[in-house]
């Protein structure tokens, strides 16, 4: 895997919403890796996602959904943190989690 | 040959049912936008092929959908609902202020004479229009800066603008309607609008007559005759007939006057539907015998229509987007129930039969008569 192709992985729904099919999306990013530099890219290229992961105007995640990476739940780092090194070189994905509904519906 | 197409939104996707003039025999496709919430589609009355959804989520927030072949295949447009200029505070329920904050497309109502141009009921209530068929959406902010704003309240169900009915005679006029601050009126395309609510008596108010703060459920109004509205309140069924200036009640005989739907025949504008909830803390049909009511005098004297659906152990809802009329000769009258039934009738109401048993909890129904 490149340095700078990151590999992102959208719950069912969103993957439905972006006509993704089963697979992992694969980002090029520029310039630092953060959970903002990602989301921008993914952003970009599936705009019918704006809005899903981060409120349209604030740009903070959305109350329920989740980001974890190498085993780690990354939901409350700051967006412009920088990544693991292993999410930044491709090795693992980053993971973007719907919240379980904990059977309410 | 006439064909009808019921458009019908679920707490776990969208449902289209479509069959011909007779009504009997119907052919289901969905479910579209499987597992999120569908609280509205509604098809364009000048294009019927263009349709909106309104798909949210607790998860992943609004979508707005576009279908330009009848529902075949959609396609997401803007979701971006930005309150104009600085929000401000509605009351909270504990009666702090509290900031406005979007969350959801209640109804859609495309414009009578533009395919492109559709006003969205939002909660927390505002309303929105697009006039680019969907790419952008921008408030129509006189509404929510009426000066009674800041005292709106949510019901329990959350602060949704859900009712939108433009005047057919007068296109600058237009009546909402919003949970639980009333009903209003604008008589200059959006720009300034105006409570309308004399007339309307709510016990649970510190001020049972108050110009705002009403429970209303939904309105309905024939297209000949825009000055005559009925409205199921939280309690009570209500007319006017003075485009809203002042309000009576008409529940008359109804066993409850509770209940969430009201819709008005195709060809009878005296001639009105409700189904009749037992109360605000029992959300199903009294006795459980599920019953609509019909009046053929504009209200006050009731009869159940009874034939075809469930008169023991029914405890189904039926919410305030899940009634619909077709305007074939024989009116057709439609609603779905949160048991996932969605029943028709192809005499006006005399008899019904289920088209659907099985879906999930319907949130709304509409139906388009198509040539």
């Amino acid at each position: 895997m490149s340095q700078g192709i990151i590999r992102v992985v959208l719950p069912a729904h969103l993957r439905t919403l972006a006509q993704l099919g089963s697979g992992e999306v694969q980002l090029e990013v520029t310039g630092p890796v953060t959970q903002r530099s990602v989301l921008d890219a993914l952003e970009a290229r599936y705009p019918m996602l704006q809005g899903t992961i981060r409120d349209h105007v604030t740009q903070e995640r959305r109350a329920f959904v989740r980001f974890f990476a190498c085993q780690e739940d990354l939901s409350h780092e700051s967006p412009d943190a920088a990544l693991p090194d292993a999410v930044a070189s491709g090795t693992e994905p980053f993971l973007v989690v719907g919240a379980i509904a904990g059977g309410i519906y | 040959m006439s064909k009808v197409r019921v458009l019908v939104g679920t707490r776990k996707g969208a449902f289209i049912l479509e069959s011909d003039g007779k009504r009997q025999k119907w052919d289901v496709s969905g479910p579209h936008f499987a597992g999120w919430e569908i609280y509205h589609v509604k098809g364009s009355h000048v294009d019927p092929n263009r349709l909106y959804a309104s798909q949210s989520s607790g998860w992943f927030g609004q979508i707005i959908q576009r279908s330009n072949d009848g529902g075949k295949t959609w396609g997401p447009m803007d979701n971006k609902f930005v309150y104009d200029g600085v929000p401000g505070t509605h009351q909270w329920y504990d009666g702090t202020p509290h900031p406005w904050e979007f969350k959801r497309v209640w109804h859609l109502e495309p414009s009578l004479t533009d395919a492109d141009t559709v006003y969205a009921g939002v909660e927390d209530a505002a309303l929105f229009r697009t006039t680019d068929g969907g790419t952008s959406w921008h408030e129509l902010s006189g509404l929510r800066g009426h000066g009674s704003g800041s005292r709106w309240q949510p019901g329990a169900g959350g602060m949704g603008l859900h009712t939108i009915l433009p005047d057919p005679g007068d296109p600058k006029r237009m009546f909402i309607a919003i949970s639980a601050a009333g009903a209003f009126r604008t008589d200059d395309g959006g720009t300034t609008w105006k409570p309308i609510n004399r007339g309307l008596h709510s016990a649970m108010l510190p001020e049972p007559t108050a110009e705002v703060g009403h429970c209303v459920h939904r309105i309905a109004m024939h297209r000949s005759r825009p000055n005559v509205l009925f409205m199921q309140k939280h309690w009570d069924v209500m007319r006017t007939d003075d485009a809203g200036e002042q309000w009576r009640e008409v529940s008359g005989n109804l066993p409850t006057d509770f209940g969430f739907v009201i819709d008005v025949h195709a060809h009878e504008p005296e001639t009105i539907y409700v189904v009749p909830i037992k109360s605000d803390s029992e959300h199903f049909p009294p006795e459980g015998k599920l019953r609509v009511y019909r009046s053929r005098s504009g209200g006050n004297d009731w009869e159940p229509l009874t034939k075809g659906l469930p008169q023991s152990d029914c405890y189904v809802d039926v919410l305030r987007e899940a009634m619909a009329i077709d305007s074939l000769d024989s009116c057709g009258v439609y609603f779905g129930t949160t048991g996932g039934q969605v029943y028709a009738s192809a005499d006006a109401g005399d008899s019904w039969n289920p088209i659907v048993r099985d879906l999930p909890a319907v949130l709304s129904v509409e139906v388009q008569t198509l040539s």
